[in-house]
């Protein structure tokens, strides 16, 4: 449905559980909250410890903000408490709203667990306002947050309607008229005024006159039934987006030469590093556009392995990066300008200065540098970490990622056990190499095996280690036969003691002549 | 006239006399180089035949991660074509061959070998290493002395030291400390005839200011984290071991294969318990 006529249109995103949600989303204390038990946050008021979020489960169990947490937890042992942390709860939606920033320019935060969005003249991007709420609740449903939303005409209407009314809204004006008095935001005397006064709807209060109103409840309900119905707009302050940072430098006359685009760049530099302070960002990726005076534009992006304002390490990149450029950069008539933009940055606190006499710096810059000089030179995927994935089929156990992108993590491997061999390992081939093999008896341990044309004998084997195929991966896999080949590895040893890991692809109730491959090689 | 004080050229240049030495745990190896690895110089491991470039690379990590690294980063540099023929390093490989992993690793792909050098010597600057492998396959003429020079100046300069594996190559003359080749040794088996620890042969063919010529078969004890001489472990009485080195296969003490199906939590656990089972 779209409405014609209207002037605005605001939709008010509540999260009734915002703090219990933000916990079950960060990964940070996953040991601390079992996934399924009920989740209380508690926080020092006066002298006791008192319940001041909860999450479904707990409030379904009838427990309440405010409660201490002594009674919470004789009533239900089983509870997963933490502390309750504000700041973090604050900044996080924050975060979200930047995210709404998809949405609408003009997004609005409603602390401490509302967010507002100004969708007049972006709905219709979306199909309508209520394709683009139910878009929103998916994108917060994704994060794991429990969502309710309103729209209306009025910031503070949505976000009454969003808190106070049953959903779904069908006539905005009546659903304002049926909200409860305690929807206005009043004070505690007031709204109790109100109720003994019998006007239990705002609606009710509406109906009177705004004089008698004011003289009985204050000024403070008359500003609030204005603000519902319109008639008065509240003040909003809309988050900032932020913008990438872009620097422009013209020439009056193309400039050739290579010091004049050096000494353009420094200054470039010296501009950006002093607004990335301003900030409080350090650029992880720089991007410098050389626009030729015959409109050819030449980009060169390089991009840091940590957020960095050092122009230095940001001019040995570009240095790097031309040095690197299969054909040179050629100026032909010159370059009337150049730019500088900085499309990724991070948040980057000053750091204290090192002493002057203390030698080497930061051993882990150096290593980034390294990371960063190379993956200009050879191009990001050819520096790369190794991690460990989730699965136990050998070649499909690590995979290896840019080092540019992924900070070094320790690897969560087992560590071996002692007085034992290696029993994986150290060189792979993906895809592993076909291999001739003689057994003794068809599903026995290997005798001899042809490898590159040479015909070597085992000595010494154990075995077999038995992989099964990834079954629940695959579609069908549930059935017999339907899940995949499953492998026999055995560590062998030659005559000249080298060491293999060889496979049969296939059990013999499986396949009938299962093929051999050697996987890896040991030291 | 007055006499011009000499300038002292002693303390400009870097101090070549003493090298940091990194002890091998083997005696004879150790008294051999002086009092173990020279860190900050150029060791070359060549792999005795083709074949051996597994245990080739594998001394190499050994050295790289457990000898000279002490845990430090290490960096390993690879051509792009070599990945096929030589394999894909595994990082549980390389934790059960030397026990414990470098607190980082990272795993350069050049092009062609000039950019290989390039990263090499870029990567000798990092002083925060503990050790740069350079695994270079095939004869690779642009690995000469020139090139080995340089990559020895960035390596004093930092005390990094490179390991140059070399895989398919005759020795050409070059500025490293050492020289070594490496082939595979049968291993002492384990309980039911099963391969044992990683044993290297190993011949020192050159030392710069020492002796060479000599050989061992080392055995890599990864819970120690030292090298052993197998020749002299051999006949050591280890109930855990079984003494049936250079035997044949015997057939009759080959168990029955023992199946299981592997889940995420016992995966090393198959071979493992199967050999329990023969021990007792």
């Amino acid at each position: 449905m779209i409405r014609i006529g209207r002037k605005a249109l605001y939709l008010a995103l509540w999260f009734p559980f915002l703090p219990t949600d933000r916990l079950r989303a960060e990964p940070s204390s996953p040991s601390q909250t079992p996934p399924d038990a009920p989740l209380v946050l508690h926080a020092r008021q006066g002298g006791a410890l008192r319940l001041v979020a909860l999450d479904a489960a707990a409030a379904q169990l009838g427990l309440a903000g405010g409660m201490t947490l002594a009674d919470a937890r004789a009533r239900h042992p089983d509870l997963a408490v933490q502390e309750h942390d504000p700041a973090a709860d604050a900044l996080w939606l924050e975060q979200l709203g930047q995210d709404c920033i998809r949405f609408t320019p003009h997004v609005t935060l409603l602390p401490p667990d509302g967010i507002g969005l100004d969708i007049t003249g972006t709905a219709h991007l979306f199909g309508d306002e209520a394709a683009l709420a139910e878009l929103v609740e998916d994108h917060c449903a994704a994060l794991g947050l429990t969502v309710r939303s309103a729209c209306a005409g009025t910031l503070a209407a949505a976000r009454a309607l969003a808190r106070h009314a049953p959903l779904p809204i069908t006539d905005e004006a009546a659903a304002i008229r049926a909200l409860p008095v305690s929807a206005l935001g009043l004070d505690a005397e007031a709204t109790r005024a109100c109720l003994r006064a019998g006007l239990k709807t705002v609606g009710d209060l509406a109906a009177r006159p705004a004089a008698s109103i004011a003289a009985r409840f204050g000024m403070a309900a008359v500003t609030a039934l204005h603000r519902l119905s319109g008639e008065e707009q509240a003040p909003s302050v809309p988050l900032a987006v932020e913008t990438p940072l872009h620097f422009t430098r013209r020439f009056a006359e193309p400039v050739a030469h290579q010091d004049s685009i050096a000494a353009a760049l420094a200054e470039l530099l010296d501009r950006a590093v002093a607004a990335l302070r301003e900030r409080g960002h350090g650029g992880r990726a720089f991007r410098l556009e050389l626009h030729r005076s015959d409109g050819a534009v030449h980009a060169l992006d390089v991009a840091a392995a940590a957020p960095t304002r050092d122009p230095a390490r940001i001019q040995r990149l570009f240095a790097e990066r031309i040095g690197a450029l299969a054909d040179p950069l050629d100026p032909g008539f010159g370059y009337d300008s150049i730019t500088l933009a900085i499309p990724a940055a991070q948040r980057l606190d000053a750091a204290q200065a090192a002493f002057a006499d203390a030698g080497a710096g930061d051993p882990a810059s150096a290593l980034a540098e390294l990371v960063e000089q190379l993956s200009t030179r050879l191009g990001p995927g050819r520096i790369r970490r190794l991690a460990a994935q989730d699965s136990h089929i050998p070649e499909q156990a690590q995979a290896a990622l840019p080092a540019l992108t992924h900070p070094a993590a320790p690897l969560r491997l087992s560590a071996p056990a002692p007085g034992e061999p290696p029993l994986r390992p150290l060189l792979l081939f993906d895809p592993p190499q076909p291999v001739e093999v003689i057994a003794e008896v068809p599903d026995g341990p290997p005798l001899r095996f042809r490898w590159q044309r040479k015909l070597l004998e085992v000595r010494r084997y154990e075995g077999p280690e038995r992989i099964a195929a990834e079954w629940w991966r695959r579609r069908g896999g549930e059935a017999p036969g339907g899940g995949g080949l499953t492998r026999d590895y055995y560590r062998v040893e030659d005559q000249r003691g080298r060491r293999f890991w060889i496979f049969r692809h296939g059990l013999y109730a499986e396949r009938a002549d299962p093929r051999w491959f050697l996987h890896g090689l040991f030291a | 006239m007055i006499a011009v004080p000499r300038p002292d050229l002693s303390l400009a240049l870097p101090d070549k006399a003493a090298p940091l030495r990194c002890p091998t745990g083997v005696a004879s190896l150790d008294a051999a180089l002086g009092g173990g690895l020279a860190a900050g110089r150029i060791h070359e491991i060549h792999a005795a035949e083709p074949d051996d470039g597994a245990s080739a690379a594998g001394f190499a990590a050994l050295l790289a991660a457990g000898v000279l690294g002490r845990g430090k980063p290490l960096v390993w540099l690879r051509e792009r074509g070599a990945v096929r023929a030589s394999g894909i390093v595994q990082a549980e490989g390389l934790l059960e061959l030397c026990g414990t992993l470098p607190r980082d690793c990272l795993f350069v792909l050049a092009d062609d070998t000039p950019a290989l050098l390039r990263a090499g010597h870029d990567a000798l600057r990092c002083a925060d290493l503990g050790a740069v492998l350079l695994e270079a396959r095939g004869p690779m003429p642009r690995l000469d002395l020139t090139a080995s020079r340089r990559l020895l100046l960035a390596a004093e300069r930092t005390g990094v030291t490179l390991l140059l594996l070399r895989i398919g190559a005759q020795p050409v003359p070059s500025a490293a400390d050492t020289r070594w080749s490496v082939s595979a040794a049968p291993s002492r088996a384990l309980a039911a005839n099963a391969p044992g620890a990683p044993t290297f042969d190993l011949a020192l063919l050159r030392q710069r200011a020492g002796p060479s010529g000599l050989s061992w078969r080392l055995e890599w004890n990864r819970d120690q984290r030292i090298f052993q001489d197998a020749a002299r472990e051999r006949f050591s009485t280890n109930p855990g071991h079984r003494d049936g080195a250079d035997l044949g296969p015997a057939r009759g003490e080959r168990r029955e294969p023992c199946y299981r199906i592997v889940t995420d939590d016992q995966r090393c656990d198959g071979p493992k318990s199967a050999r329990r089972a023969a021990v007792a």
